[in-house]
């Protein structure tokens, strides 16, 4: 068992019966399903809208190779900068060196996964760069020394009270203050951060390739700010995030917004081509964008694991998953939690070190049928198994026990073995593998086939 | 008409009486029972854990059990569903086995499914005077999509009286091997399935499928609670 492997099940253990962290998860999923059920409503077929945003994943990833090379030209040709990073320390050399380069000291940032991905804000610390969060939720994880939660709602996991009391201790906030008092203290305090720092980084929800643009997608205006006061934009983008153009938009932003939030829009969404040109006032001098590969052509590789890359990130799969609520975002021990890291994790991270993800799920498909772009997770995560199992992951003691039971299997005589024999070896071997809250049930003294061969 | 009864191995080693309310209300709707006791398991639990060769070994004798042209009723949707879906994967470039898995695929049919849109029974005679909560089993919800025919079924049945639990869409908690490699998870989602259910008051939990059933089941006995699980076949069988 991986070391990965043995903690999840320890922290699993311990957050499943946390009543207090199913009583918060609660009541912020239960706040979320209402909005999305709201969302759903406005759309006169949302199912229809799926099967459009799914197709159309698809068939970027059908074209990914021409659609980024595009996009490389356009983004080139508006004056940005362009890199590729293959891996995660590919991202932080490249973008390390801009810093050095532009004796960067403070860095903002939005809300973006793959600076998680390559945990940006550990190495701007190491490299002395102050890196501050933005976004009111990674702002809070921030604070508290953690890391996002969820990918949507970073501080899924607080209460009010966890974050007043929080804000009281780092900041001598009055304590019991309100969440707008909170909020208001922070968007003072990072006004002045919005003007001092040099660097902005953002990701991208979505590059548009005719046009060499990035899009984000937001509720705070943070981004805006993020990417366009500090002297220069770093965009961290994702190969995948490629769409062929802007028209899509009218498509991807709503639905986006409907499965991630439940909003019928986002409140801001801004799309930036360009650094700032010479007839304009403000904007960023130069606009740097690292198209980060980290993993995603090992699934882009496999025919079936591919679709996985039509995520589009809205967090809809997690917040429907009965096991993310019940284990939490943290214990996944991975940027990307819920059913959709557990589908890709292993290809990014691993599948010796990360497979169990694979098999730490009922299979119960509700992520499937909330995905805005129709990913089969139950299907490629037994993909995931299958690959685990081919390439030799599979527990030795497993591997036996899955062998005798199909032989078992294969013939009848074991299975016709008296039931009350059947029932003493099992409890003998099986009494401790439901745990102590459930009990194996007995078996039957003599099993159907014998009962109708001996009636019938 | 002639069908072949495929009872899901669970059912025939830890609740043959259900597989006998099958045959019951089989014969009761006119058809005529036709099992084949050398029948084992599906192998659903070896596909699920991602054992394939394991998998088409079973599959393989699984065909060779079944090989008539018509209906196979299964009391599972989970059975019914995993080899109606996932056997053709199995033989993948091999035609002849899949022509085999495609025959399979069109006969094997759910029982609820069977009695209310094959041969059209809804109304069985059927007394059971208890208040029930139906639990939709995963498999049979969002692979199978089935929704309304159990229900169907149970709303012809005398004195029952159905009360939906809350969250009534949320996973058991069994998942075949999810149950015993994830335990504190599992138990953890059956603990909250179960509390909703009794929430509702009602005497019996029932499903079409026996493996959440007896999830739930041995985490009501240990933690012995105020509420008993029901095959869908055993209600339907009372009378
Ligand atoms: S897999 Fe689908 S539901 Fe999950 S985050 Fe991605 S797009 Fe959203």
């Amino acid at each position: 068992m991986s070391k990965q492997s043995h903690q999840f099940l320890n922290d699993a253990q311990r957050v499943a019966f946390d009543l207090e962290h199913r009583r918060k998860i609660k009541f912020n999923i239960g706040k979320y399903d209402l909005a999305v059920e709201k969302g759903r409503e406005r759309y006169s077929h949302q199912p229809l809208a799926k099967q459009r945003a799914a197709f159309l994943k698809r068939r970027v990833l059908n074209r990914l190779p021409e659609l980024l090379e595009e996009l490389e030209n356009n983004l080139v040709r508006n004056g940005a900068e362009v890199h590729w990073a293959q891996t995660d320390a590919d991202v932080l050399k490249i973008i390390g060196e801009v810093a050095r380069r532009e004796q960067v000291k403070c860095v903002v940032k939005s809300k973006s996964m793959t600076t998680e991905e390559v945990e940006l804000n550990h190495f701007f610390e190491s490299m002395n760069v102050e890196p501050l969060e933005t976004d009111l939720g990674e702002f809070i994880v921030q604070v508290a020394g953690e890391k996002p939660y969820h990918i949507v709602t970073p501080a899924m996991h607080k209460s009010k009270e966890d974050i007043d009391a929080l804000f009281h201790q780092k900041f001598k906030t009055p304590s019991g203050s309100t969440p707008q008092e909170l909020t208001a203290w922070v968007r003072n305090f990072l006004r002045q951060k919005f003007v001092t720092s040099e660097m902005g980084v953002t990701g991208a929800n979505f590059l548009v390739a005719d046009t060499g643009s990035v899009c984000l997608t937001e509720n705070e205006g943070n981004a805006l700010l993020t990417a366009s006061l500090p002297r220069i934009h770093v965009v961290i983008a994702a190969i995948e995030k490629v769409i062929p153009s802007a028209k899509y938009l009218g498509l991807m932003w709503p639905l986006l917004s409907a499965l991630g939030t439940g909003q019928q829009m986002t409140v801001y969404n801004s799309i930036f081509s360009s650094p700032r040109k010479p007839c304009e006032s403000d904007g960023p001098e130069k606009m740097i964008v690292i198209l980060m590969d980290n993993g995603r052509t090992n699934l882009y590789a496999d025919h079936h694991l591919y679709e996985a890359l039509s995520c589009i990130r809205c967090g809809a799969c997690l917040n429907a998953c009965p096991v993310y609520k019940n284990v939490g975002g943290y214990t996944y021990g991975a940027t990307y939690s819920g059913p959709i890291g557990s589908l890709i994790t292993p290809h990014f991270k691993g599948m010796q070190a990360f497979k169990h993800l694979s098999f730490a799920s009922s299979l119960c498909g509700k992520c499937a049928e909330v995905c805005p772009v129709q990913i089969p997770i139950p299907d490629l995560l037994l993909e995931n198994r299958r690959k685990s199992v081919e390439s030799g992951c599979a527990p030795v003691g497993e591997t036996i026990m899955f062998n005798m039971a199909t032989l078992v299997m294969k013939r009848r005589a074991l299975f016709n073995m008296n039931g009350n024999l059947k029932t003493m070896v099992s409890g003998l071997t099986m009494s401790k593998m439901l745990g102590n809250q459930k009990k194996f049930p007995k078996f039957a003294a003599k099993s159907f086939s014998v009962q109708w061969n001996n009636k019938r | 008409m002639i069908i072949d009864l495929f009872i899901p191995c669970y059912i025939d080693q830890l609740y043959p009486q259900t597989g006998w309310n099958v045959v019951k209300i089989l014969e009761k709707v006119g058809v005529t029972v036709n099992y084949n006791p050398q029948q084992t398991c599906c192998g659903q639990p070896t596909f699920n854990s991602g054992f394939w060769k394991q998998s088409r070994e079973l599959a393989v004798k699984f065909i060779k059990d079944f090989p008539h042209d018509r209906p196979i009723v299964v009391p599972s949707a989970s059975c019914g569903g995993y080899v109606k879906k996932h056997y053709i994967k199995l033989f993948e470039g091999d035609a002849a086995m899949q022509s085999e898995c495609d025959r399979l695929a069109r006969n094997i049919i759910e029982l609820s499914d069977f009695l209310v849109n094959q041969v059209k029974v809804l109304e069985l005679g059927a007394s059971f005077p208890h208040k029930i909560t139906y639990h939709d089993s995963c498999s049979s919800l969002r692979e199978y999509k089935l929704k309304n025919e159990p229900r169907q079924l149970l709303a012809n049945v005398q004195g029952l009286e159905l009360v939906e639990m809350e969250e009534n869409t949320t996973c058991c908690g069994f998942g075949g091997t999810f149950m015993v490699k994830y335990v504190p998870i599992s138990t953890a989602m059956t603990q909250q399935k179960v509390e909703n259910a009794l929430r509702t008051g009602a005497e019996y939990i029932v499903s079409t499928d026996s493996s959440c059933l007896m999830n739930m089941q041995s985490f009501i006995d240990k933690q012995n609670l105020p509420i008993k699980t029901a095959h869908l076949a055993d209600v339907l069988a009372s009378f």
